[in-house]
């Protein structure tokens, strides 16, 4: 048993197909993430990227496998895995500050009404948001609504955090602006990241490793790509690094050409990958000074 | 151009005026054509036919009534002031009761499908009893045929804020839920922070639908169960043929529900919120 931070082993999900049989959506999933990494996932729809993101949160049950954290199984959700979901999911009775607040309470119970809302303040203001935090998401836009929740979820300083393709539903310009944003709170934080998306341009920007997915049913996390790029890296910037073009090749010739074929090693871990020749393992560059998630509270 | 409101205010007070009008006419009692006997002088006048009382007279009444609305001489001879007050008493009580269970009952309901399946049969069946309907074995087992009027504002306040409250609950958004479940919220914060305050505009909706229901079935309820209360007061007028005072009491009865209205449409204002 190796020893990372997260162990996925077996992860299976069967649904009746309605039609008396039984429609095994993502079979023999494993992988591990370490502290401090951020992986996405990309795949095609249907291959069950959402219920993957929804067990490790503990929100969802797999039919199979086991789902180990810090040496714990992983039973229920819990604090200290965090999401974000694509419809941002804030109260909308409560305001932008209101609804960060509330997570911080949740978080640490014993704190005073001021160290709440000054740490909650210090979140928003990382996402540039100070100016408008007593507003009500109704009044705010659909990027400064996934801003709040990106900042609610990084402000519980969660072990893990889940994005569930955070960015969907938001247009190309706001979409690129706020991955500037969570490029600047993830380089401050180095919270360990795990984020669905469809976006390979977007994967490249953030990911330490890019896992590829075949084509459901009976889907598989076939591949590891490692993006070996030195952070922090700046979307206007990113293309001249030669590796990008060459990341970037790998990942579409595998959602154009081989996602319905592709299959991983044959002990189920994904292949390990490294378009750009760099030596393939996925540590970041900065390992050590992420294990200390409380150092942001003292700060 | 005046505004809108100024232009509605002036088509509002015409109609008024027309319809004061146009009732004052048609209840005027003729003249009479030729001059009364002895017969007719001594029995009150030549007109045998009775008639609605005209605009005026009921103004004047309103006005007598509204000076001194709280005198007490005796069962008979209440004021307006307190009739009104013991039916509003009777509709805060059997309302209050009625909300003590119907809340937490919905949010059982909403919140458990199989309680959900367990009682809606149930629900549908009591649901469309007329509450009036209650009235004599509530007078039976009660005794008591104040509390009976309370009782029956209960049976007839409960359903709406009920099945509101259990809808509401049920429906909250399952993604809020998850917010609650990943900050790892107990059942009962859950239902304070989260579905209560996400449950709210529903909620309130059937508590302004009660309200309504609730004055309108007070009326009826007094004018069976006698006593005291508008709804007495509007009977017994009639049995007094004092039809002056029956047309105030209906008016009061509009205002009083009106005024029940405003405060919980204020309140549902007060909760809801924009997605």
């Amino acid at each position: 048993m190796s020893k990372s931070f997260l162990e996925v082993d077996g992860l299976s999900k069967v649904y009746p197909d309605g039609q008396g049989g039984d429609l095994t959506v993502f079979e023999d999933i494993r992988f591990s993430l370490e502290k401090g990494e951020f992986v996405c996932i990309i795949g095609h729809s249907g291959c069950g990227k959402s219920t993957i993101l929804n067990v490790l949160a503990g929100l969802d049950e797999a039919t199979e496998g086991n789902l180990v954290m810090n040496g714990k199984e992983v039973k229920g959700p819990s604090l200290e895995r965090g999401v974000v979901f694509q419809n941002y999911s804030l109260f909308p009775w409560k305001s932008a500050l209101k609804n960060i607040t509330f997570a911080v309470q949740a978080r640490w119970p014993s704190w005073s009404k001021e160290q709440v809302r000054e740490h909650s303040e210090r979140y928003l203001k990382m996402v540039g948001l100070d100016h408008a935090m007593h507003r009500k998401p109704s009044q705010l836009s659909g990027g400064m609504r996934q801003r709040v929740s990106i900042a609610r979820a990084f402000a519980t300083q969660p072990e893990l955090l889940l994005l569930d393709e955070p960015f969907g539903a938001l247009d190309a310009l706001t979409r690129g602006v706020i991955q500037d944003e969570l490029v600047k709170i993830w380089e401050e934080t180095r919270q360990t990241v795990f984020m669905i998306t469809h976006d390979v341009d977007e994967a490249i920007l953030l990911s330490d490793r890019i896992f590829l997915m075949s084509n459901g049913p009976n889907a598989r996390i076939a591949e590891s790509v490692s993006v070996d790029m030195p952070h922090p890296r700046a979307r206007a910037t990113i293309f001249q690094n030669p590796s990008y073009h060459k990341v970037r090749d790998y990942l579409v010739d595998f959602l154009v050409n081989r996602s319905s074929t592709a299959l991983p090693e044959k002990d189920g871990t994904p292949k390990v990958i490294s378009p750009a020749g760099g030596d393939s393992a996925p540590t970041p560059d900065d390992d050590s000074q992420s294990a200390s998630p409380a150092h942001a509270v003292n700060a | 151009m005046a505004s809108l409101n100024v232009r509605a205010a002036v088509v509002s007070i015409t109609f008024l005026i027309l319809v004061l009008g146009m009732w004052e006419m048609s209840a005027q009692a003729p003249e009479a054509e030729t001059a009364m006997t002895e017969y007719e002088r001594l029995m009150g006048g030549a007109d045998q036919e009775s008639r609605v009382p005209p605009p005026s007279k009921v103004i004047a009444l309103a006005w007598e009534e509204l000076s001194n609305p709280f005198y007490d001489a005796g069962a008979n001879d209440k004021g307006i002031g307190i009739q009104l007050a013991y039916s509003i008493y009777r509709v805060l009580t059997g309302y209050l009761a009625a909300m003590a269970i119907a809340l937490p009952v919905g949010f059982l309901i909403g919140m458990s499908p199989l309680m959900y399946k367990a009682l809606n049969p149930y629900i549908q069946v009591l649901r469309p009893i007329s509450p009036l309907a209650w009235m004599p074995l509530a007078l039976f087992i009660i005794q008591d045929s104040d509390a009976s009027a309370i009782f029956v504002i209960f049976i007839c306040s409960i359903w709406p804020m009920l099945l509101n409250t259990a809808f509401g609950v049920a429906n909250v958004r399952e993604d809020w839920i998850n917010v609650a479940r990943t900050h790892e919220l107990g059942p009962l914060r859950t239902a304070l922070t989260v579905i209560l305050p996400a449950a709210a505009p529903t909620i309130l909706t059937g508590m302004r639908i009660s309200i309504g229901i609730a004055w309108l079935v007070i009326v009826a309820a007094e004018m069976l169960v006698g006593g005291t209360g508008i709804g007495y007061y509007v009977w017994n007028e009639w049995n007094n043929l004092d039809l002056a005072s029956v047309i105030f009491s209906i008016l009061m009865i509009g205002v009083v529900g009106m005024v029940l209205d405003l405060i919980l449409g204020r309140a549902q204002r007060l909760v809801e919120y924009k997605e």
